[in-house]
């Protein structure tokens, strides 16, 4: 029976043991990296579609000859620079440099603007062209569909993270969040960056 | 520090609203997706009803079935489109809308927080959520019913081009639509309730309650939200790819050169392939999803009722966690026939059988746990060693299904539909009424009356094998899964007797479902009042109070000393020691039940 006791002791001592996180962050944090984890997964189903797309119909289009790839690669160097931004905002607001964090955070919703406003401008000509979901005068419609459909689905997260950034700005400013949720909103941002330089790579390079 | 203090816990005065309809506490929206999940599950029972009147008796006058669905007949004939407009939602209600919501959003919700000695999930407000996406989703599904061309009929895996062109079949027109629709709906569901659990999991267990010390059922429903959290993107994705190819002119999944009705389809290049994977990538996980509550359930209940500890604990969850990551190895399984390497069915084969092993562990692990055991025959007993038998038999079919030489011959016919419905359906079905046996008591503070159990369990468990078990000779013979009729083809006539016995004891399977609703409501109302720990078990969900209040716990988490499964111990006073007990019983009295001590509800 004396080993229980010991046992006890050591269940209790370990950070697995309960009554705290195991990883030592709070439940907001964890869950975003869980919804990051299943996004991931979204859209690694839509780029396995577009990588069976293109290896099933084997002609695909010459992409440098299409793509402005100067105006991407701008869009690309604006949306790592706002990752920039982003991590300076959540470091200030760690330190407790309240006054740092709101024009770090608006930047990082700008460079977000920047990128959305170049991806509005891509699309435009890509559809005054004749592009379609399809059909497009390039050959296979799919290069089309899977460029609209992925960049579209990646577009969207964009979005929903110039309101999210907005919206903590906006919390941040009235004293209601803590800088961890700052953080959070600094994992999603990095993710859809992240999200970014795979579909640049796979879209528009290779 | 022995006890936490819990500052967030305070009693609000609540509306019935906000108390029953939208509550936050993790036990309501338990019942509540348990309480749609058996509507649901009626009337995918109906639907089933009328498959079998179909197959068994196509000439019968069935009125009410008429009477149900007046466009559905043509004189008093079922019209083939209406048939696989059934099969399609029976297919789909039963996995979607009654075993996943109610293993994982049922028991889960109800049992994760009380398992582990938490007040509630991690975040219940998108808990909240998570139910509140689920009554849309199925209107969504049963408005299909009333929509031109009726029902989505391209089978539950929405195989294209079936799905994707709007005028393949009459179901593929509207109904196709509000059908990815309502799965999308419960996939952001899914994805809400999974990120609670596995958040839940990790971070509020109750003191000493190491992830060593989780009680088997929480282990399953921790792992299967896991699952939930990586297959269903992919079906997202998938399903945003046919929205798009039915309605905004793509080609994802359309092959080229695809005639309809005598006109050729503009759709070109797509791959129909395609769908199968990425549905499969979802698909295969997702009968882990309603195989694996089950497992945890049957665990509990087992060892409980065996009062005896679980046997070899460690294997069972190393098996559980096995199965979960063989679960993303093995979709390609379901596409033997679609033109595939044969040294990648070879692969898929391989994994296939690989899964056998993990599985047979857990058999042999529970059949352990019986060995020598004093069984205690309760009805929630009962239905854990049927769904043993059932998992087995329908096991071993699945042996036969993995090897690709067998599987180009069964591929499609009845030998597949008998070997998911007793390894998937049936053991998961068995799996939820053990869970409904056990936990009744808990849930709604009365216990359910165990005669009316014990039959409807005979019943069922006969009219179960007596229903899928000739299917595999029908299978073996060469009908077709999704046939409208044993009259279409002269080599297939031979099996109407067959197909009206396999009716007639699905008709009986289906009216002994009727004591379960009966005893589960009768109960409800009139039942015995239950104590707080009728069934004697260890685990921290019986030392609350039954039902237990909001919060769970009163003023005091409780503290866990030991693992789940102290039955019989050697020495102890009683035959079950509960996780708070204390350790080393010699000084501090064997086995006091120490929440007995704990102060009333604030």
């Amino acid at each position: 029976m004396a080993h229980e006791a010991i046992d006890q002791e050591r269940v209790v001592a370990s950070p697995w043991g309960g009554g705290q996180s195991p990883f030592a962050v709070g439940w907001p944090k964890l869950m975003m990296w869980l919804f990051l984890v299943s996004d991931t997964l979204t859209f690694a189903g839509l780029l396995a579609g577009y990588g069976v797309m293109r290896i099933s119909l084997g002609r695909w289009p010459v992409q440098s000859e299409i793509f402005n790839l100067w105006l991407v690669g701008a869009m690309t160097f604006i949306l790592i620079c706002s990752s920039a931004t982003m991590a300076v905002a959540v470091s200030a607001s760690k330190r407790g440099d309240r006054p740092r964090v709101i024009p770090f955070l608006l930047l990082t919703a700008f460079g977000g603007m920047l990128f959305l406003a170049g991806q509005y401008y891509e699309w435009s000509h890509f559809i005054h062209e004749g592009a379609r979901l399809f059909a497009n005068p390039w050959g296979i419609p799919q290069f089309s569909a899977t460029f609209f459909i992925t960049t579209g689905f990646h577009g969207g997260h964009v979005t929903g993270g110039v309101i999210y950034l907005l919206i903590t700005a906006l919390r941040w400013t009235r004293g209601r969040i803590q800088p961890e949720s700052i953080e959070i909103a600094g994992l999603y941002w990095h993710f859809v960056d992240l999200v970014w330089v795979f579909i640049f790579t796979l879209l528009y390079l290779i | 520090m022995t006890v936490t203090h819990d500052h967030a816990h305070a009693e609000h005065k609540q509306s019935w609203i906000t108390k029953y309809v939208f509550s936050q506490d993790h036990k309501i929206i338990g019942i509540q997706y348990l309480l749609t999940s058996f509507v649901m599950a009626a009337i995918g029972g109906v639907l089933a009803m009328l498959i079998r009147m179909q197959l068994g008796f196509p000439t019968w006058n069935f009125y009410w079935a008429q009477w149900l669905f007046p466009g559905g007949f043509s004189g008093n004939q079922m019209k083939p489109d209406f048939y696989l407009a059934v099969v399609t939602m029976h297919g789909t209600i039963m996995i979607f809308f009654v075993l996943t919501t109610a293993l994982s959003g049922g028991f889960g919700n109800f049992l994760i927080p009380l398992t582990i000695g938490a007040r509630d999930m991690a975040f219940p407000f998108l808990n909240m959520l998570s139910y509140w996406l689920y009554p849309p989703a199925i209107v969504i599904l049963l408005a299909s019913f009333l929509v031109t061309g009726g029902a989505a009929a391209a089978g539950w895996t929405a195989y294209p081009p079936l799905s994707a062109l709007r005028n393949a079949v009459p179901g593929s027109h509207m109904g196709q639509t509000l059908w990815l629709m309502s799965l999308a709906l419960l996939i952001l569901a899914f994805l809400f309730g999974s990120l609670n659990y596995i958040t839940t999991v990790l971070q509020l267990r109750a003191r000493g309650m190491s992830m060593g010390r989780l009680p088997l059922v929480t282990w399953a429903q921790f792992l299967t939200a896991i699952l939930m959290l990586l297959a269903f993107p992919v079906l997202l994705a998938a399903a945003i790819m046919l929205l798009f190819d039915r309605h905004l002119g793509t080609s994802f999944f359309v092959p080229s050169g695809l005639m309809i009705g005598g006109q050729l389809v503009t759709h070109q290049g797509g791959n129909p392939l395609l769908w199968q994977h990425l549905f499969w990538f979802l698909g295969h996980p997702e009968v882990y999803v309603l195989i694996l509550p089950p497992m945890g359930i049957v665990s509990e209940v087992l060892s409980n009722n065996g009062r005896k500890p679980i046997f070899g604990y460690p294997f069972m969850v190393g098996s559980m966690v096995a199965i979960m990551f063989l679960s993303f190895l093995v979709w390609g399984h379901h596409m033997f026939t679609s033109g595939m390497h044969p040294l990648v069915g070879t692969a898929f084969m391989v994994t296939t059988l690989i899964i056998a092993v993990p599985s047979a562990i857990k058999v042999f692990n529970w059949l352990a746990t019986l060995w020598g055991a004093k069984i205690r025959f309760t009805s929630a007993m009962l239905f854990a060693i049927g769904f043993v038998s059932l998992f087995v038999t329908g096991g071993l079919t699945g042996i036969f299904l993995a090897s690709p030489a067998v599987d180009i011959y069964f591929q499609d016919t009845f030998f597949v539909v008998a070997h998911f419905h007793f390894v998937m359906a049936s053991a998961s079905l068995f799996g939820l009424f053990a869970g409904t046996y056990h936990w009744f008591p808990k849930m709604f503070g009365r216990m359910m009356n165990e005669r009316l159990g014990k039959i409807h369990f005979w019943l069922t468990f006969i009219g179960i094998y007596a229903t899928f078990f000739p299917m595999h000779f029908a299978g073996t013979a060469g009908m077709m899964r999704r046939i409208f009729s044993t009259g279409q083809y002269e080599f297939l006539r031979h099996l109407s007797g067959l197909n009206i016995f396999i009716s007639l004891a699905a008709f009986g399977l289906g009216i002994a479902q009727l004591i379960f609703a009966y005893n589960f409501i009768a109960s409800w109302i009139r039942g015995p009042k239950a104590e707080r720990n009728p069934w004697k078990s260890n685990t921290l969900e019986w030392q609350a109070e039954t039902p237990p209040p909001h919060g769970n716990w009163g003023a005091h988490l409780p503290e866990v000393n030991r693992w789940p499964y102290d039955y019989s111990v050697p020495g102890a006073k009683d035959d079950f020691i509960p996780q708070t007990a204390p350790q080393v019983p010699a000084v501090a009295g064997a086995a006091v039940d120490d929440t007995e001590g704990s102060p009333p509800k604030p």
